[in-house]
């Protein structure tokens, strides 16, 4: 940032007007630190409403590892989120197969290829794509690609991993896009033009100079895109069936850790033992995504310095 | 004259074949999008009318217009751009104007990040934690609003920080040459060169607001409401909920119904995010330096 102005003035020149700068930094100064109270109270309140089922007799294998999950059974409710894990884990994947590959295709196509007026077309599209919100995905999952798959496939259920998978990776497909695209920009122009020097193709330079240089910051985009797709809530709740299952193929109903909170918050109790379990899922949640995206501000930071 | 060898040749195929093989990847992701909006726009098309968007639901919400989601949601919107605009221009000029490079910036880069990064679905459950059951809210507008500012706040801070930061350096340094202290540097020079930026990032920021879902259906947005929300402390109805609602929970809804509201949702969206873009490139064109 920059040297403050005023280090040789600041003994004789106290006026009014300094001290007005001094007041606003404060003031700004708050909004940045918001950003903190901010983060640390998503995770502290939704770690205290989720306190009092980790406390009482939580047993964290059984939570992780098994796959019955009937909380609002009366007799012997059953927390196992297992098989919630496997659903997301199933459609995420699924997502990637699809959006990784044609986005960096994209990314390459619209960051390389593309000139003038098409590349900014298609910038602008790709925009306008990322804001599509995810309530209309899951509509489309619901009323367009359902009766689709039933068609194509010949299957009972269209609202299943397949559909999930790919409303999923198309709507993550335009954020990874951008975010790969900024990052092949961020190769200075003169290592094009060094390759090129050479006699290199636009290809070899593509291959051999852009990609090995703007890997750290493709990779960034990828793992932005898996946060993405694993923290996708109203998509999955609506596309994927939203049936606790331990998917065995891509035609199965699955129920995700994010739909499972989405469509079961509203009839708990606040307190309740499910309640509780519901925050939990939170924490597991928040957690998990918390780790994705200081991983991927790593690795983008590492080429910055390099 | 120079003659094309074969590996000249070579290369020149292998070129225009990934040149072609990268254009399709670009158009798969694309042109099914394009296909599907179309679908949106022709079966959604003959529901809408000025009824439409300005009757209440009627028959057990199988019928009748969308009014009561439209004004709610643009109630939730307003509220929560009084709390995050603010909020988030502050921290961009913090960020941008007063931010010394050391571990407490960093900490807040990487809390915005994280705020940008956690799933809707934890905002709503913190929203409920925090706003409806400690601090008492109850199920409200203020509880929804707040809840949505808080996540939509990155998009604010990083469109304002970004817009203050193509204020060229050398026009702090004449100012402050002149005398001038950092914060009347900010008022006079920089914000007024980075304003239109800053509103290009607050329309962006509309847009993602009307569309979140997840965040406001515990905190503040009701199935349906017989009635129109009379302060932030009412509950609403929410365009976005109303959607979910329409195409999953209420039995008999005639087919087209569902399509209508989406396609208004989805034409909201893409017309404030049509709007931010023209804006920016339009500043783009005008810019002296």
């Amino acid at each position: 940032m920059a040297e403050n102005p005023h280090s040789l003035d600041d003994f004789d020149r106290r006026t009014p007007d300094w001290y007005v700068d001094r007041l606003m930094q404060s003031l700004v100064f708050i909004g940045g630190f918001s950003a903190i109270v901010f983060i640390l109270g998503i995770f502290l309140f939704v770690a205290k409403e989720g306190l009092g089922f980790v406390t009482t007799d939580f047993d964290p294998v059984e939570f992780f590892t098994t796959e019955y999950w009937a909380p609002s059974d009366e007799d012997a409710p059953e927390f196992g989120i297992l098989a919630l894990i496997a659903g997301t884990a199933a459609v995420t994947g699924l997502a990637m197969l699809v959006a990784i590959p044609f986005a960096l295709g994209a990314a390459i196509y619209i960051g390389e290829f593309a000139t003038g007026k098409t590349r900014e077309f298609l910038k602008v599209l790709v925009e306008l794509l990322a804001a599509i919100p995810s309530v209309v995905w899951g509509f489309i999952g619901l009323s367009i690609m359902n009766p689709l798959i039933i068609a194509v496939f010949d299957v009972p259920v269209g609202l299943n991993v397949l559909n999930a998978g790919i409303i999923l990776g198309l709507m993550a497909a335009p954020i990874m896009t951008s975010i790969a695209e900024d990052a092949l920009k961020a190769v200075p122009d003169r290592y094009r033009e060094a390759a090129e020097a050479m006699g290199a193709t636009r290809w070899q330079v593509i291959v051999k100079v852009v990609l090995p240089a703007a890997k750290n910051g493709l990779l960034g985009a990828v793992l932005l895109g898996v946060g993405r797709g694993f923290g996708e809530t109203m998509a999955v709740l609506m596309a994927t069936g939203h049936s606790v299952n331990l998917p065995t193929s891509v035609f199965d109903s699955v129920r995700a850790l994010t739909a499972t909170i989405a469509a079961e918050l509203g009839e708990t109790a606040v307190g309740s033992e499910h309640y509780g379990a519901l925050f939990t899922i939170g924490i597991f949640l928040f957690l998990i995504t918390f780790v994705i995206n200081m991983t991927a501000d790593l690795i983008v930071r590492g080429v910055r310095k390099g | 004259m120079f003659e094309a060898t074969a590996l000249n040749r070579r290369n020149d195929r292998t070129q225009a074949l990934f040149r072609m093989l990268f254009l399709l990847m670009t158009l798969v992701l694309i042109v099914p999008v394009l296909i599907i909006l179309t679908t949106l726009i022709v079966k959604g098309g003959p529901v809408l009318s000025v009824d439409f968007l300005f009757t209440s639901p009627t028959d057990g919400m199988t019928a009748g217009g969308i009014f009561p989601a439209l004004f709610g949601t643009i109630w939730l919107v307003a509220v929560a751009l009084l709390v995050s605009v603010p909020l988030g221009v502050a921290a961009a000029i913090y960020l941008s104007e007063y931010a010394p490079d050391n571990w407490m910036t960093r900490v807040i880069n990487l809390a915005i990040i994280n705020l940008a990064g956690v799933p809707s679905i934890v905002h709503a459950l913190f929203g409920v934690g925090a706003f409806v059951i400690f601090f008492g809210f109850g199920t409200s507008i203020l509880s929804a609003s707040l809840t949505l500012a808080i996540m939509t706040l990155p998009v604010v801070i990083v469109a304002s920080r970004e817009s203050l930061q193509a204020v060229p350096h050398a026009f702090r340094e004449a100012c402050w040459n002149m005398g001038a202290t950092r914060w009347q540097t900010i008022r006079k020079v920089v914000l007024p060169n980075a304003v239109s930026g800053i509103l290009t990032g607050v329309i962006l920021e509309v847009s993602r607001t009307t569309g979140e879902t997840a965040p406001i259906m515990f905190t503040g947005a009701a199935f349906f409401l017989p009635f129109l929300p009379q302060s932030v402390f009412d509950q609403t109805m929410a365009l976005s909920l109303h959607l979910f609602v329409v195409s999953t929970q209420v039995p008999g809804v005639p087919e087209a119904l569902p399509y209508g509201v989406a396609l208004v949702l989805i034409a909201m969206v893409l017309l404030m995010n049509s709007v931010s873009i023209a804006f920016r490139m339009y500043l783009r064109g005008k810019k002296k330096w």
